[in-house]
């Protein structure tokens, strides 16, 4: 589907697509870290409706990227995890979004 | 609570790609809402909450004196609190967050001073005869303390703030005798209708 834009705006170009936020589960993850200093795992499976196997999958691939960061405590004897956007992890959100807006922009001005 | 996809699947059709791209959008814009407020305020706390608060209407609507009519109120207040302080830890618990810690803690802050002020209201309404009042008063405050608590809330809370408020508002101009309908609409019919709302969209 993105290849079907003839290059209307530099800036909406497929290419320039971050593919590792484009998927929907690693999206929903940064967008709702972008709204709070942290959320819990369990948090964020029920926020996103998601198995507990499929988010830690993807928060992996995010961690790895230096998208989030991950911090494992305990609250008395059960494990918690902690997930926080990083600056660079807000700064590909912000830029997923702006190539978005710019997709819009360039495809009704055709 | 729960986010749906961001894209519209098993469409045969193509999708235009603005389209698309807004349905992105739109999937970001609402899972930030969500999360802003895996709010601890128990929708469903909220229906039993108006579901009781009809009944003290309805209760209250059918006592001559004062002292009666004061003290069907007050008992459904406690009831509320009895209500709403489980529905509101268990929400939170099941979200694996402290109610006390975070936004629970920033909506509790919000929320006390109008409740306090309203006690204090009460009493001083009460000790001067002053019980026409106390609907508008206590819808008043109530709503004051959904808004001001609801701004670290979802949308929907400080909605169902200010209906409580505008209510209070009417009442205090309206009719001694209206009172209790006032009641009947704002505790009620407004807390049932927002919490089924809440519960529906904000996890239970």
């Amino acid at each position: 589907m993105l290849q079907t834009v003839r290059n209307p705006a530099r800036e909406a170009a497929p290419s320039d697509l971050d593919r590792l936020i484009h998927e929907h589960i690693r999206l929903g993850i940064v967008s709702a870290l972008a709204v709070n200093r942290s959320l819990t795992f369990n948090e964020l499976k029920a926020l996103l409706k998601t198995t507990d196997g499929n988010l830690s999958v993807h928060a992996r691939r995010l961690e790895e990227a230096n998208y989030l960061v991950c911090e494992k405590s305990f609250d008395g004897r059960t494990p918690k995890t902690q997930y926080r956007l990083t600056p660079a992890g807000r700064k590909a959100l912000e830029r997923y979004l702006n190539h978005m807006e710019a997709l819009i922009r360039a495809t009704r001005e055709r | 609570m729960a986010i749906s996809g961001p894209l519209r699947s098993s469409n045969r059709e193509p999708i235009p790609i603005d389209a698309r791209a807004a349905d992105h959008l739109r999937y970001i814009r609402e899972t930030m809402e969500s999360a802003a407020e895996f709010t601890a305020v128990p929708g469903w706390g909220g229906v039993a909450m108006g579901v009781t608060a009809l009944v003290a209407a309805f209760v209250a609507s059918r006592q001559a004196a004062p002292r009666a009519w004061l003290s069907v109120w007050l008992v459904e207040a406690f009831v509320a609190v009895a209500i709403a302080a489980p529905a509101a830890a268990t929400k939170a618990h099941r979200a694996n967050s402290a109610l006390f810690s975070g936004p629970g803690r920033k909506f509790l802050l919000s929320f006390a001073p109008p409740i306090v002020v309203g006690g204090l209201l009460t009493f001083a309404l009460y000790s001067a005869g002053i019980l026409a009042a106390l609907p508008g008063t206590w819808l008043l405050l109530y709503g004051t303390a959904i808004v001001t608590g609801g701004a670290f809330s979802v949308r929907v809370v400080p909605v169902m703030g200010l209906c409580l408020m505008l209510l209070g508002g009417a009442a205090l101009f309206a009719p001694a005798s209206w009172g209790d309908a006032f009641m009947a609409a704002g505790f009620g019919i407004v807390q049932l209708g927002f919490g089924w709302w809440i519960a529906r969209h904000y996890g239970g």
